[in-house]
């Protein structure tokens, strides 16, 4: 795509965003008791991330695991509170709210979790498992509509509404993960954050669940904030990429721009890494194998965190932590790095 | 981008065809079901519960079936007929009295359980759900409470009534018996704290409360309903044991362990005395935790 | 890689003719016994040929029986739970009738097993060193210090940092890529010339699983051992497969040499799985999945198991189930088991 040629949105939205971070730091406390001797350590596991999400539109989060995906996901849904930074959903602070009206806020953002065999109570029926949010926001809907509703949600994410009195174990890992996609839409939600929606299915079954988010996006305008470690399923679905490593983004910007022209020297590696569909691309020359682990958010390195893998780093890399270009300097993106590809 | 419209037949074309290949998992009563030693145990503990509950029906199959109706000519006697089991010291017919025991024994067993299993729901519910401090508290009690030796205990606070009756002996059982059953619900309800399926019903809103009743009750009620079962049998093994040591039920009422402790001076010339009751005693005991630990067994993943 | 000629290669056969190839399973099935005695066969007659310094890629979702074939194969099934069939022949040698003291000293000497899960594959309350050491000893019967400067140098092999001061660290002190190149370490300790790999990097993070399969590969070239690689992942397998099979509710669908597979599949179980797999290159448009869901073990469709998903569904599809035939263009690397094989002949 053209530098020039300004084809969407800009990366920041005028007016106000609908589901916005701003400076998000989450610091948790890990390893011995509150009189032990043993020292405790600070685990970084957010450490200053902002992100917007438009309307309409699908963020996706990439990152492996250690990077903070799943606070983040815990935050932006107010089930965590963060050490410092704020979430904002159509600019209203949901933790600053009175429990009751935080309650009754949540129905505008609504979770699809990673594990379709744990997210779904046993005991329930998939009729009373889509029924559940509505049990909760009972002014919503009368009871009589209720059952009605759900059944029609099942319909929509395409499961038989004849078998809404089946119990999770009699679903296929595919077809529970539509019911969890069934109970997110119950509230007529705005925004829903998904964790790994997709990673605990297999190949042809998630090719069904990434075209039925599609589907539900372009019926319902609905905005998504999609997080996961597959590269290739988030280019399928996204609009805009973030790219996590060790709590913070490393680099931002719209779908295209990252994949085909990836500034972080992270970026390039993990597009890089991912193994391609195709034995023609065996043996091509620029694949880049990082060499060690990730490191430890308990002690994450100065200045840059990714400079103990890094082939470009020098010695600002370790010295100073570099900060987000502006947008329009390496085409329409941010991106966290002393020495960014152009 | 045509395509607008919502298509359930294309999204749900696994709708149709192959869903009812998909094949479900067994459930745990479908498990238990094909289990003899569950249907055994499971119909034995049920005709222990007619035996407790109308003890009449059984009672009058060879004699009069009346337990309270003696002659001390017959006293100690072996069985007869009419009397299978023989008389008594008192010359009561044993068969009545051993039937008629069922009651007591079970009546104790099932009251001191259910009124542990109370307590031990709200506690561990509360601990397992409440803040930090609470929780502490909570454990911190149990710990005295296990603390203490279940059967000393028991002979220190019983000695302290003058009458004890069924409800006063399942009282003291159940205090002693509540802590285990709290810990049980405590490890429970905190793994189901931590399910996905809660913290998805916290990010829908959900009350604390909606929470409790809708998740953690049902799927943490499971185990300590298992262990509520072979607890009956402990219990009746322990009141039986009281009352044999003298702290226990006293005559007028009719137990198992109050016959066994009449045959304790007399058991070498008249053994019958020993065996009947304490064959009931056993079976009963035996009956029970076989039943707790099949439906557990069942119930656990890692067993099957 | 020309796979339809034995090879003859420098490495002299244990005791069998020169012509028996490294691993040949042929109709292996595996009934699993449920506690009543009841038997569901979730393997239903695989057969495979693996020759010497390939590697064959086993690629299935979950449920296809590809990793119980791979433990059946290994002789690693209980026989209190399963019940194995057909033959899995080592250079001649049947595994699957051997006593169980032959099969021992055949395993992880002639074939060795890496799998998915690290963590509970190895002993966490011993050293990982002394668990490396202690295969060798087992095997070889060398002296301590021996094993143990074997061990050291295993662990530098497979690119452990330190390695005389990490051989005496424990499972839990390894990060997951670490413990995986301990498995890899401990499975090529004593050359085996078949490497079975279960889903070696499911596990790991994707910078983290290109590590380890670049590993694996400079190993096998190294070693010039066959490696069984048991995955899901389309891509996995076309970055390192020279060969191909694909399996569906335990049979083996269709099987061809790397590039013809992915260039021209002709089942079209294969070809849904391509186009529903997501890619970084080409259209972002809507994937094309493959309806329904796998069948489960106890209900299987009569005829061919892929039926009620296929697209291109005939006639016999649905009474006759199809056997693994040599199939156009490219017979007789080419098999396919489908009454009604895609047209092949022009590219995709």
């Amino acid at each position: 795509m053209p530098d020039d040629v300004p084809t969407g949105a800009p990366l920041v939205e005028t007016g106000v965003p609908l589901l916005e971070a701003r400076g998000l730091v989450k610091h948790y406390r890990s390893g011995g008791l509150p009189l032990g001797g043993r020292r405790r350590a600070t685990v970084k596991a957010v450490d200053g991330v902002d992100l917007t999400l438009r309307r309409g539109s699908t963020l996706g989060l990439v990152g492996e695991s250690g990077c903070g995906k799943s606070t983040l996901t815990r935050l932006l849904m107010a089930l965590d509170r963060p050490t410092s930074g704020t979430v904002l959903v159509e600019g209203r602070d949901l933790l600053a709210l009175p429990s009751a009206e935080l309650r009754r806020r949540r129905r505008d953002i609504q979770l699809v979790m990673q594990d379709p065999y744990t997210s779904l109570d046993p005991r329930m029926t998939a009729l009373e498992i889509v029924r559940e949010p509505l049990d909760i926001h009972r002014d919503l809907m009368p009871k009589k509509e209720r059952a009605s509703w759900a059944h029609e949600l099942l319909h929509m994410v395409g499961l038989d509404p004849g078998h809404a009195h089946r119990h999770p174990h009699q679903f296929s890992g595919g077809q529970r993960q539509r019911l969890g996609i069934a109970r997110a839409l119950a509230l007529r939600p705005k925004i829903l954050v998904c964790d790994e929606p997709v990673s605990a299915l297999d190949v042809s079954v998630q090719a069904q669940v990434i075209n039925l988010f599609k589907e539900l996006q372009r019926e319902f305008g609905l905005s998504y904030v999609f997080i996961a470690h597959d590269l290739a399923v988030v280019r399928h679905v996204a609009d805009e990429v973030a790219v996590m490593y060790l709590g913070r983004i490393v680099e931002h910007g719209d779908r295209d721009t990252v994949y085909s022209r990836p500034a972080h020297p992270y970026t390039r590696a993990l597009l890089s890494a991912v193994p391609d569909p195709d034995p023609r691309g065996r043996g091509a020359t620029g694949r880049i194998v990082l060499q060690g682990d990730p490191p430890s958010p308990t002690r994450p390195p100065t200045g840059c965190a990714f400079h103990t893998r890094c082939w470009k780093s020098e010695e600002i890399c370790v010295d100073q932590q570099p900060v987000p270009t502006p947008e329009s300097a390496v085409g329409r993106r941010q991106v966290s790095c002393h020495f960014p590809e152009n | 981008m045509t395509d607008a419209a919502l298509s359930p037949e294309k999204l749900g074309a696994q709708g149709t065809s192959t869903e009812a290949s998909y094949q479900a998992p067994q459930g745990t009563w479908h498990e238990l079901r094909r289990r003899p030693v569950f249907l055994l145990t499971g119909g034995c503990a049920l005709l222990l519960l007619l035996l407790a509950a109308a003890p009449g029906l059984f009672a009058g199959w060879f004699g009069h079936g009346d337990p309270t109706v003696c002659e001390l000519g017959h006293s100690a006697e072996g069985p007869a007929p009419g009397h299978p089991f023989g008389y008594d010291v008192q010359g009561c017919d044993l068969y009545a009295n051993v039937i008629h025991g069922a009651g007591a024994s079970l009546g104790v067993g099932l009251l001191a359980t259910g009124l542990g299993l109370a307590v031990a729901l709200v506690l561990g519910c509360l601990a397992g759900m409440a803040g930090r401090i609470v929780d502490s508290v909570i454990a911190r009690i149990t710990d005295v409470f296990l603390g203490f030796p279940f059967l000393l205990g028991a002979i220190v606070v019983l000695n302290s009534f003058t009458t004890r009756d069924v409800p006063t002996v399942a009282g003291v059982l159940a205090l002693f018996g509540w802590p285990t059953m709290t810990r049980v619900v405590r490890a429970s309800v905190r793994s189901v704290r931590e399910a996905d399926y809660v913290v998805m019903a916290r990010s829908l809103g959900a009350s604390q409360w909606f929470i409790v009743r809708r998740h953690v009750l049902p799927n943490a009620l499971t185990p300590v309903l298992v262990l509520a079962t072979i607890t009956v049998g402990g219990v009746i093994v322990a009141e039986a044991a009281l009352t044999f040591l003298g702290v226990g039920l006293q005559p007028p009422s009719i137990s198992w362990g109050l016959q066994l402790a009449g045959a304790q001076n007399s058991f070498q010339t008249h053994p019958h005395l020993l065996i009947f009751p304490g064959l009931f005693l056993s079976f009963t005991v035996f009956v029970l935790i076989t039943f707790g630990d099949t439906v557990r067994d069942a119930l656990d993943p890692r067993g099957r | 890689m020309d796979h339809t000629t034995n090879h003859t290669t420098a490495k002299a056969p244990l005791n069998d003719p020169l012509d028996a190839p490294l691993l040949d399973v042929q109709d292996l099935t595996v009934d699993v016994l449920s506690r009543s005695g009841a038997a569901q066969r979730v393997v239903h007659g695989v057969s495979f040929t693996l020759h010497e310094e390939e590697t064959l890629a086993l690629i299935g979702e979950s449920g296809s029986g590809k990793s119980i074939s791979a433990m059946a194969v290994m002789g690693l099934l209980p026989a209190t739970t399963a019940r194995v069939g057909g033959s899995a022949r080592h250079r001649g040698t049947d595994l699957l009738t051997l006593p169980e003291d032959q099969f021992r000293a055949l395993r992880g000497r002639r074939i060795a097993m890496v799998f998915q899960d690290a963590l509970s594959a190895l002993n966490p309350t011993l050293t990982v060193g002394f668990q490396i050491a202690e295969t060798i000893r087992a095997h070889e019967g060398v002296g301590r210090r021996e094993a143990r400067a074997r061990a050291v140098e295993l662990m530098a092999r497979v690119r452990i940092p330190d390695p005389a001061l990490r051989y005496r660290d424990h499972p839990h002190q390894f990060s997951g890529g670490m413990r995986q190149r301990i498995m890899i370490a401990m499975a090529v300790a004593l050359s085996p010339d078949v490497l079975i790999a279960d889903e070696p990097t499911t596990a790991l993070d994707v910078t983290v699983q290109a590590q380890i399969m670049e590993l694996l590969a400079e190993l096998r070239e190294e070693t010039g051992s066959a490696l069984l690689l048991i995955t899901h992942d389309l891509g996995l397998a076309a970055g390192t497969a020279d060969r191909v099979a694909i399996m569906y509710a335990g049979r083996i669908l269709e099987q061809a040499p790397v590039q013809e597979l992915y260039d021209r599949p002709a089942h079209p179980y294969t070809r849904g799985l391509l186009a529903a797999v997501p890619r970084l290159a080409g259209d972002t448009d809507d994937l094309t999945p493959i309806p329904g869901t796998p069948p489960g073990p106890g209900l299987l469709p009569a005829g061919c198991a892929f039926h009620p998903r296929c697209p291109d569904v005939g006639e016999r599809c649905a009474t006759q189930e199809p056997m693994l035939l040599p199939a156009l263009p490219d017979p007789p690397a080419r098999l396919v088991a489908c009454h009604y094989p895609l047209e092949v002949s022009g590219a995709r």
